[in-house]
Parts: C-alpha cells; structure tokens; sequence
C-alpha cells in the first residue's frame, strides 16, 4: 500500500511536470485538480494553505507544492518522489534538446527566428513584472522599495542577492520599529 | 569537479533568492554567468535559453539550471545545477509542512516578505526595461543609443505585445512561435 502511494506521487507530479508549460501560476490549477480533487491528498484549505507557504518561500511553486503534498502524505521519501515526478520531464527534454541546440541556433533562418523571439521574450517578461506589480498592497512602503530596487539593478550598483537580502531585512525592521502588526496584502 | 561544485553553489544561491516567479532569477542568472563565465563559448544567448525554456514543459527555473548545467559541464552539470536549484525548497518546504503549520501567518515571515516582494518587483521591472530597449535598440540600458535601433524588432515586439493583452490566456509558447515566424518573414524574406 505504502510503495502505491509513492508511485502515485511520483507519477501525479511526473504528469503535471510533463504538461504544463511556464511553470508557476499555470501548475497551481492543474495541481489543485490532481491533488484535491482527484486524488484527496489534501483539503481544499490545505491547498490555500501551500499556496500562501509557496508565495512566502524561495523557489519554483511546482517544486515547493510537490515536496508539500509528498511530505504531508508519506513524510521524506513522499517528499522526494514528488518532487523528483515534477523534475524529471524538464530535465529529460532539455537534455534532449541541447544535444542539437548549438548546431540547429547556427542556422541563418534559425538565428532570424530567434531575433524575433527576443522581442516576444522582452513581452513575456513585461506581462510577468506588470502582473506581480498589480498583486502588490501599494503603500508608500512599498513604492519606495520598489524605487530603490529598480534603479539599484538598472544602475548595476549591488549585486542581486544584496538587494533581495537588503528588502527582508528592512521589511524586518520596519515591522520592529512600527511593533504593529502587519496587515498581509492577500 | 570544481566546476560541478561551482556550478551547484551558484544554482544553490538562484534557489534560495528567487521569490516571485522565475523571471526574478533573470538577474541573478546574469551576475552567476559573469562571474562563471557561462555561456561564453555559446552561440546561444540568456534570451535564447528563456524563449526555449518557456517553450518546452515544466518549471522554469528547473529547466534553465538545466540547460546551462548541460551547456557548461555535461550531464553532470545539468544534474547538480537543477539540484542545487531544487533543494532550497525542498528542504524549506519540508521544515515548513513538519514545523510551521502557520508558517506564513507567522508574523516575521510576513514582515521579511513585505519587504522582499516591492524588492522583487522593484527588480522585474528594471528586468523588463533592459530586455525591451536590448530587444528593439540592441544596447543594454546605460550605453543608450538609437544608433542600432531595429525597426523591425518594434513591429515584432508591438504585434506580440498587443496580442498578449487582447488574449490574456494566450500561451507564451503560441506567443513565441509567432514571433519566430515573424522574425523569420521581417529578417529573411523582406
């Protein structure tokens, strides 16, 4: 019984992974469909629950959602089927396909397609940063971070993970300072 | 094996700094390339691996580890790349499910994340300026110039642009296969 659950985490998560595309908000529907309402491995508030977790946590919400939902259900190794399921069709297909990339980008109509392709790349990424920005509380707060993170990266003055670092630690901070609690946007 | 443990630590650090989606790891990809000299001797690009890894299936950031893990040190390297990005969640996720049932009412993880999320949106934006005025004036953003401005890529990028807001559930993947055409049609036939 126990080897079943493991190969039904472990096939589950392979079939998310192999079928959606992009990654992020487009697994969670296919997840909650998987995980609450086929299978009943967790509650329907259980998975607002992940959801919540996912967005406070590093990491892709497809890895973070799998080793949940593994770990809830069968404890490390449900955790690592899970997420090893959700992994394994990414990392097959690009393997695949960099075995013949370098050649086949040489190409000149291939080169020509991908000059067009950075254009779509530069909308996908301006969508991506417009609809993060619109979840966001917006509050003076806010809007000075996001100022400050904006033009510290355009200017290439501190590396990256500085700037990450540097926004929880001043979160941090200000909630000391204001010892209010803190309002949560969601 | 330094450049396996080289290329584990650096996709360690994109896995514990990247909130908000994979596009936030872009910058972070980009400083790890500088400093490792990733994709030097590749006729691909940043924007070519994005385009791929958002046209085949699964995460994101598993298949940009990897790609560059494959590109850079062979199997090998794509194992331990898409590893290291892995298991900062897969651990952190686990403490959570085993410890912090309310781990994201807790209020010091709300504090840390109201400052971490105008951050990282701070970062996604100054992301999409470099890649819009890259895509369409071919200079990165503070050697600005309209001296190598492509007309051509405006037209691309308005096309695709309207498109993605007319239909808001189109597909990036329909997306990009419309602009290769495009790009193939503007650059090689006319």
């Amino acid at each position: 019984m126990k080897k079943n659950i493991l190969l039904d985490l472990f096939l589950t998560f392979l079939k998310i992974g192999a079928f959606t595309f992009g990654g992020g908000y487009a697994m969670i529907a296919f997840i909650a469909k998987e995980a609450v309402e086929r299978h009943k491995w967790i509650t329907e508030i259980e998975f607002m629950d992940l959801i919540a977790v996912a967005e406070s946590t590093p990491g892709p919400i497809a890895v973070n959602s799998a080793t949940y939902v593994g770990y809830k259900l069968k404890g490390f190794w449900g955790a690592f089927f899970a997420t090893l399921g959700v992994i394994l069709p990414s990392f097959v297909i690009i393997v695949i396909i960099s075995f013949f990339i370098e050649e086949f980008r040489s190409l000149e109509y291939v080169n020509y397609a991908f000059t067009g392709i950075s254009a779509a790349v530069a909308v996908l990424i301006i969508n991506a940063a417009l609809k993060l920005y619109k979840s966001l509380e917006k509050s003076w707060f806010s809007i000075v971070l996001i100022i400050i993170a904006f033009s510290l990266l355009i200017f290439n003055v501190i590396p990256t993970p500085y700037i990450i670092l540097s926004g929880g630690l001043i979160g941090f901070i200000w909630y000391l300072i204001c010892k209010k609690k803190v309002v949560d946007h969601s | 094996m330094t450049i396996l443990l080289k290329l584990f630590l650096a996709f360690l650090k994109i896995g514990v700094l990247t909130f908000g989606g994979g596009y936030a790891m872009i910058p972070l990809i980009q400083e790890e390339a500088i400093a490792n000299g990733w994709m030097s001797t590749s006729s691909l690009s940043l924007v070519d691996y994005i385009a791929i890894s958002e046209s085949t299936p699964g995460p994101f950031a598993i298949n940009i580890a990897t790609f560059i893990g494959m590109n850079e040190a062979g199997i090998l390297g794509a194992i331990v790349a898409t590893i290291g990005v892995v298991l900062p969640s897969f651990v952190i996720l686990m403490l959570v499910a085993r410890f912090f049932a309310r781990f994201s009412t807790n209020d010091t993880v709300k504090s840390i994340m109201k400052g971490v999320r105008p951050v990282v949106v701070g970062i996604l934006l100054a992301v999409m300026i470099s890649f819009t005025v890259k895509a369409i004036f071919n200079v990165s953003v503070l050697d600005f110039t309209f001296a190598y401005f492509d007309y051509k890529a405006l037209i691309i990028f308005t096309v695709i642009f309207v498109l993605s807001r007319l239909a808001k559930k189109i597909s990036p993947v329909f997306l990009i296969v419309i602009a290769a055409g495009l790009g193939i049609l503007l650059y090689g036939v006319f």
